[in-house]
């Protein structure tokens, strides 16, 4: 193995490929760059991921590219030997050497282990059956999405932070779940028995079962298969997965057969170096001062100390406080130090029922110990903040339980930017990714000048974003005017980006426009012309069936189902499916035409427009044409408009397949969809493309052996013809890749992005790994497309025919003429 | 005083977020909002731009948007807002025991097309 480094270099050996591990070498490129020849091993076969936002990806909210920590390139850009899926099986100290499970052996002048933590699992009968699976790496996550898929019942064994997630996750996933925890409390580690309760509250109302006191005694099982579980009171639960999420253990196997000291974790000194000079460790594997950790933010502490010792440099670890931030969708909690009370320790509680607020922070003497907040959260960095410092809070306890904005008086209320300014250079700012408010403010005078950037250059906001209001906060106070612009920040009423957007009101169960600008405080009190129809488009896709479509937030066209004149008039589309129409309709479409409108044009989606059609007369024509059989065209919408079709083998000599009946098929299972602009789907027969399939957003292309399916193509401003995305051989296959890509598109792109730029924004790549990787993607996508179709597919126009908001098209009803203007006086 | 205002009903009759219209016979038509924190507010249904009908806009604030080409009009003043440039009537409303009434006067000359907005 030759490596792109000096012979001089030092060989510093890395078991374990995770968080802590990378994170540890970060820091220490950062101070010596090339002092090293970096190898690291890791059991999983892949790149260095966030472990921590493995709960979003079982909630279907991420994907696994998206919370890659550290991708190829960077292994490869700093001459990194990644070993991965070929976990270190023994350390031989004496010849400083490392063996892997396949046998390879590496040379160690440093060796830094980093194994994390192995899932605990309770040692009961049926443990090892098929369907009992832990939460701990990506392998897990993709049992649990596979099981899901089946449906049925989950039994998630633990309600702490990473059963909840899980249990949420699979929930989400359709999964009927039950949540089994020995303690009388969820959580009762961060929790307090109120909070506790108030969690438990929340998440049956949300249809999952809490079991707590639930001692497991055994999990049955049936030909090897999990089907179900005993507690030891004897109540059995049928399950069709397990989930093990009790706790974690140190792994401390390789340390402890080396002969390194270890009692519950590896020891450690305060620089990170065990018992062999030569060997450190950090993560959750160690033991540092009697504790180990298992969140993530003392573990960036290790890793910052390790590298300074390294350097010459050692600042020491002195053990952290921690803080957990639990964000199951919509239930806002947060802990931080110790609660449980005792000597000298003195609660201050506030309670609001109504609102679902619970707040109490714990004070010995004069100093704050512990918080727990559930309900509003705003203030958990503040009062961290003041924990970790150990600030005298004796002038502010009277309103400390208040919150920063009233403890520090009125001022810090009004101006967010007070509070986040009034934090210490070591408050935490991101936890996801262990960022302190030094190290953001550090990445803006070192030139990150917006969000982007910022997310860019020290991961902060990188992750959940959820901290992304306290990063703008420290470029306003840093930067002052000088803040770039975030390029994707959803209208000017937001620091949100769209994708921020359709995230949170998945995660936090927001269901109508007022609630989102609520809870993600929108700086307009109704949002503008942009946000309300975006936001709008946002919740009836993540809401099928169950969202109210808000008429305010429309644009004209789609309130009024007819497209704006410049003269105000309006021009009426009835839809032909795949371009077919009759002798009947084409009769009622010329006397609709005499009767309201001015003028009848051919469009290019191969139907009639109908011109010069008043607001008033709208109803009438519709009753009309709907008389005749025909239904709207949605040629006002960002919705399906037209598929266009040629004749097919039906008439044409060159045809293939029957082009017209698919597009009649696929417009039957398309029409009435909402989604982020329109959208234009055309089959041609052959590949002559007489119906222009490769400008189109979705285009079918047939050919004697089957369909050529083809996606982002665009006519308009910018010609763009589409690209292949597969190839299929029955009209079943290509309706169902149909029904998923549209329902991928309307779940991912941003409002108002037709398929051709949001497939050049996010690549084709990423469209294909959603739709092909998982095998079960294409079928789960195209059943919750027909599941929202099954609320949609009814024609708008009839609705409006039989007096539906009959008020958007009369005037005033009460207008009274002026009998005694003389208003021809005024006209010339 | 009834004389110098004119009943056009309850306020009733205009959802939160939206508009009617009220023709004037002769006249510029006029457009009745209501916004989102329950005020109302009257202009000549024509946008300064290309007069598209701002009873059609988007409501947000006391702003509505016009439909054709995104001009925001000042529901107060009837001035375009940003970069744009142009105003258009507003007649004065006011609300008495749940009915709407509009300023006669102003009716009359908003309404009258000699006066309305190029």
């Amino acid at each position: 193995m030759t490596k792109d480094t000096p012979d001089a270099a030092e060989r510093l050996v890395v078991i374990g490929n995770g968080m802590a591990g990378c994170r540890a070498v970060e820091e220490i490129l950062a101070r010596t760059p090339g002092r090293y020849a970096v190898t690291i091993f890791g059991a999983e076969p892949r790149v260095n991921y966030n472990r921590i936002m493995l709960s979003p990806v079982l909630a279907g909210d991420k994907t696994f590219d998206e919370i890659v920590i550290n991708p190829a390139d960077w292994y490869a850009d700093n001459a990194i030997t990644l070993v991965a899926g070929d976990p270190v099986v023994a350390i031989d100290r004496d010849t400083r050497t490392v063996t892997s499970a396949l046998g390879r052996v590496e040379a160690y002048d440093r060796l830094l282990i980093a194994t994390g933590s192995d899932p605990f699992i309770i040692p009961v009968p049926g443990k090892d059956l098929a369907g009992v699976v832990t939460f701990r790496d990506l392998d897990d996550v993709d049992k649990m999405v596979a099981a899901a898929a089946r449906g049925g019942h989950a039994v998630v064994i633990g309600g702490g932070l990473l059963g909840l997630e899980a249990a949420h996750g699979l929930a989400l996933r359709g999964m009927d779940v039950t949540v089994l925890h020995l303690m009388p409390t969820l959580m009762e580690r961060q929790l307090d028995e109120a909070a506790g309760y108030l969690l438990k509250t929340e998440l049956e109302r949300r249809g999952q079962t809490i079991l707590t006191g639930a001692d497991t005694a055994e999990i049955l099982g049936e030909g090897g298969r999990v089907t179900g579980v005993r507690l030891k009171d004897g109540r059995e639960l049928s399950a069709d997965i397990v989930v093990m999420a009790v706790g974690i253990r140190p792994a401390t196997g390789l340390a402890r057969t080396a002969g390194i000291d270890v009692e519950r974790g590896i020891l450690v000194d305060d620089h990170m170096v065990t018992s062999d000079p030569a060997i450190l460790a950090v993560g959750e594997c160690v033991q540092h001062r009697g504790t180990c950790y298992g969140l993530v933010a003392p573990l960036w502490e290790m890793c910052r100390s390790l590298a300074d010792a390294l350097a010459g440099a050692p600042s020491g670890f002195a053990g952290a406080a921690t803080a957990t931030r639990l964000k199951v969708s919509g239930i806002d909690l947060f802990s931080a130090g110790d609660f449980s009370g005792g000597d000298g320790c003195e609660d201050i509680v506030m309670r609001d029922a109504a609102r679902g607020l619970y707040k109490r922070v714990v004070v010995r003497g004069d100093r704050l110990v512990g918080a727990v907040l559930y309900g509003e959260t705003s203030d958990g960095n503040w009062y961290f903040d003041l924990l970790k410092r150990g600030e005298d809070i004796g002038a502010i306890r009277d309103t400390l339980i208040f919150g920063q904005a009233f403890a520090l008086g009125g001022g810090a209320a009004a101006d967010p930017d007070a509070a986040v300014a009034a934090l210490g250079a070591d408050a935490e700012i991101c936890g996801c990714n262990g960022v302190s408010k030094g190290t953001v403010v550090a990445a803006i005078a070192g030139g990150a000048c917006s969000l982007d950037a910022v997310r860019g250059t020290c991961k902060a906001s990188a992750s959940c974003g959820s901290c992304t209001g306290l990063v703008e906060s420290l470029l306003r106070l840093s930067l002052g005017e000088g803040v770039e612009a975030g390029p994707r920040t959803m209208c000017k009423c937001t620091t949100f980006t769209h994708d921020d957007v359709r995230r949170l009101i998945v995660e936090r169960n927001l269901r109508a426009i007022p609630q989102v600008m609520q809870e993600l405080g929108w700086k307009t009190p109704d949002g503008c012309a942009s946000c309300r129809p975006a936001l709008n488009y946002y919740l009836l896709c993540a809401w099928p069936g169950a969202y109210k479509d808000d008429q305010a937030s429309r644009f004209v066209n789609e309130r009024l189902h007819a497209n704006i004149q410049k003269d105000g008039t309006y021009s009426v589309v009835p839809r032909m499916w795949g371009g077919m129409t009759n002798p009947d309709e084409l009769r009622a479409i010329a006397a609709a035409t005499e009767k309201y409108g001015k003028m009848v044009k051919v469009t290019g989606g191969q139907r009639l427009d109908i011109f010069g059609v008043k607001k008033e007369d709208l109803p009438a024509i519709w009753a009309d044409l709907n008389a005749a059989g025909m239904v709207s065209g949605h040629a006002y919408g960002k919705s399906l408009r037209t598929v266009k079709t040629c004749v097919g083998s039906e008439w044409c000599r060159f045809g293939t397949q029957d082009s017209t009946g698919l597009g009649i098929q696929l417009e039957r299972m398309t029409w009435g969809s909402w989604m982020p602009h329109k959208f234009k789907i055309a089959v041609s027969g052959c590949p002559r493309n007489c119906a222009e399939a490769t400008i189109k957003d979705f285009g079918v292309i047939c050919v004697d052996s089957g369909y050529e399916l083809h996606v982002g193509g665009n006519g308009g401003i910018k010609v763009r013809a589409t690209d292949l995305l597969c190839k299929v051989t029955t009209e079943a296959e290509a309706m169902e890749v149909c029904a998923a890509f549209i329902q991928f598109y309307r779940e991912d792109a941003w409002y108002l992005e037709r398929t051709a730029p949001w497939i050049e924004r996010v690549g084709l790549e990423r469209i294909k790994a959603r739709l092909f990787d998982d095998p079960e993607a294409i079928t789960r996508l195209a059943a919750k497309f027909r599941y929202s179709q099954s609320f949609m597919q009814d024609d708008p126009w009839a609705r409006r025919v039989a007096g539906e908001d009959a008020d958007l098209h009369r005037h005033l009803a009460e207008f009274r003429p002026f009998p005694t203007l003389v208003i021809e006086e005024a006209a010339e | 005083m009834i004389g110098d205002w004119i009943d056009i009903g309850p306020t009733s009759q205009i959802a939160p977020g939206s508009a009617r219209t009220l023709p004037v016979q002769g006249g510029e038509e006029i457009a009745i909002f209501h916004t989102l924190d329950h005020q109302f507010h009257a202009l000549v249904n024509k946008c300064p731009h290309k007069h598209g009908p701002l009873s059609q806009g988007i409501i947000h604030g006391a702003v509505v948007t016009c439909p054709l080409h995104s001009w925001n009009i000042s529901l107060k003043t009837g001035q375009a807002l940003g970069e744009d440039r142009g105003c258009v009537p507003v007649i004065p409303i006011r609300v008495d025991a749940g009915r709407l009434y509009l300023q006669r006067e102003a009716l009359i000359t908003a309404g009258s097309p000699t006066t309305g907005p190029k």
